[in-house]
């Protein structure tokens, strides 16, 4: 193989993100050649899903490495690692199928650190006899770990959540939303239908607010992650909510009968959305998703009923003082 | 550096067992070990995402970790299903 990503690539990497293919991003697993290897270059371990692959062999631009990739069924090194799939049984069965020590005079694999979760060294070591080194978290210091004879700087270990990742994952946390977007709305309109009938039905009243919740949940919340106050991402999206939901009744003056509805139906989706976006991130743990989730849950549910308590209570007191 | 919840995690760590190699600061992604002189100390409990790369890599078992993934979607995905938090969606909505 080569080093170079083609438009094709970034093509399939674009869609990708939105969502599409998401399934059949997998290249063939086994050993591969880069540029002309030798018996004294060095082994690079990784997944075989495509986005890693390109990522893998752009930064080895100029070089010549062997390339051992596991099945993971074209899942990231991470999360495979995460499932066991980037895992030591696997690994020691690449190592026997491709022959790697016929062309090898050195025992030394240079695995992701992010791989670690899933991989015993001292038994990979014990039953195959290779070493294995961790290399850098990030692909993009590759070169200066294995410049610098397989030293990777504290920093180089650290795992990082910056802005441009969170950006890119967005688009995925936006076509997610789709449940969240119909069942707001759908909500909205059954609720304006019954009450005004079908002549009630307002884009602005009835579909907007969604738009919003959706937008604090999982575009604001995530992007502005590490200044928004509050540990819990719960809270996180319900402080946005309650900001952004706050602005459009002051900005649009929503009939008082929507009022109660909109805010809380935008505080509680934000919320929801933000405490989905933990299993993109980098720094939550499982024992501290739980504990959000135990009381996070069921305050979520009882804001959603505050929001359709209020709209039946605000039409049926506006209505009767009409009447009246 | 954001930080998630405090007093949180399963992560447990024996100084007994520990021989101070440095496997578990190597593999860390979040710098809970530090190694101080010849030995590793526990250093930054609530950083751990209990991803369990050092309990897999301790020859000596001087560390034990509840491991799993911090992902709301998957804890609901196992109450629906009254199992375990599972990202193995069925489709397209995975990690």
């Amino acid at each position: 193989v080569d080093s170079v990503v083609t438009r094709g690539d970034r093509l399939k990497r674009f869609a990708f993100r939105l969502g599409i293919g998401r399934m059949d991003m997998s290249v063939t697993p086994g050993l591969y050649a880069l540029g002309s290897p030798g018996p004294e270059d060095p082994v690079l371990v990784s997944a075989n899903f495509k986005l890693t692959f390109d990522r893998l062999r752009k930064n080895l631009e100029g070089r010549n490495a062997w390339l051992l990739i596991l099945e993971t069924k074209g899942i990231n090194v991470w999360c495979a690692a995460g499932k066991g799939t980037f895992g030591t049984e696997e690994l020691i069965r690449q190592v026997e199928n491709s022959g790697l020590k016929m062309v090898l005079s050195h025992y030394d694999l240079i695995l992701p650190q992010l791989g670690a979760p899933g991989i015993r060294a001292h038994e990979v070591r014990r039953r195959t006899g290779f070493r294995v080194h961790y290399g850098p978290v990030s692909l993009d210091d590759l070169g200066v770990y294995l410049d610098s004879g397989m030293k990777a700087r504290p920093e180089m270990r650290r795992k990082t959540f910056p802005l441009s990742e969170r950006a890119e994952l967005m688009p995925l946390e936006l076509v997610q939303a789709w449940k969240v977007l119909f069942g707001m709305a759908a909500v909205s309109l059954i609720l304006t239908f019954i009450f005004q009938g079908a002549e009630g039905l307002t884009l602005l009243y009835d579909v907007v607010p969604t738009i919003i919740a959706i937008g604090c949940g999982a575009c604001i919340t995530p992007l502005l992650l590490p200044y928004i106050p509050g540990r819990a991402f719960s809270l996180k999206g319900a402080l946005v909510g309650a900001i952004c939901a706050g602005l459009y009744i002051v900005l649009v003056s929503p009939p008082p009968a929507h009022t109660v509805f909109i805010a809380c139906a935008i505080i509680a989706v934000s919320s929801f959305l933000a405490m989905n976006f933990t299993g993109a991130t980098t720094f939550t743990s499982l024992s501290g998703v739980r504990k959000e989730m135990r009381y996070a849950l069921p305050l979520q549910a009882a804001v959603v009923f505050i929001a359709i308590a209020g709209r039946i209570l605000g039409e049926t007191l506006l209505k009767g003082g009409m009447g009246a | 550096m954001m930080q998630y919840l405090k007093n949180v995690v399963s992560l447990g760590f024996n100084p007994e067992l520990c021989t101070g190699c440095g496997r578990c600061v190597e593999v860390c992604p979040h710098g809970v070990f530090e190694k101080i002189g010849k030995a590793v100390e526990l250093r930054n409990r609530d950083r751990c995402i209990e991803c369990g790369a050092c309990m897999m890599n301790c020859a000596f078992g001087a560390i034990r970790v509840q491991a799993g993934v911090g992902c709301a979607a998957a804890v609901l995905n196992g109450m629906m299903r009254n199992r375990e938090p599972s990202c193995d969606c069925s489709s397209t909505d995975c990690c």
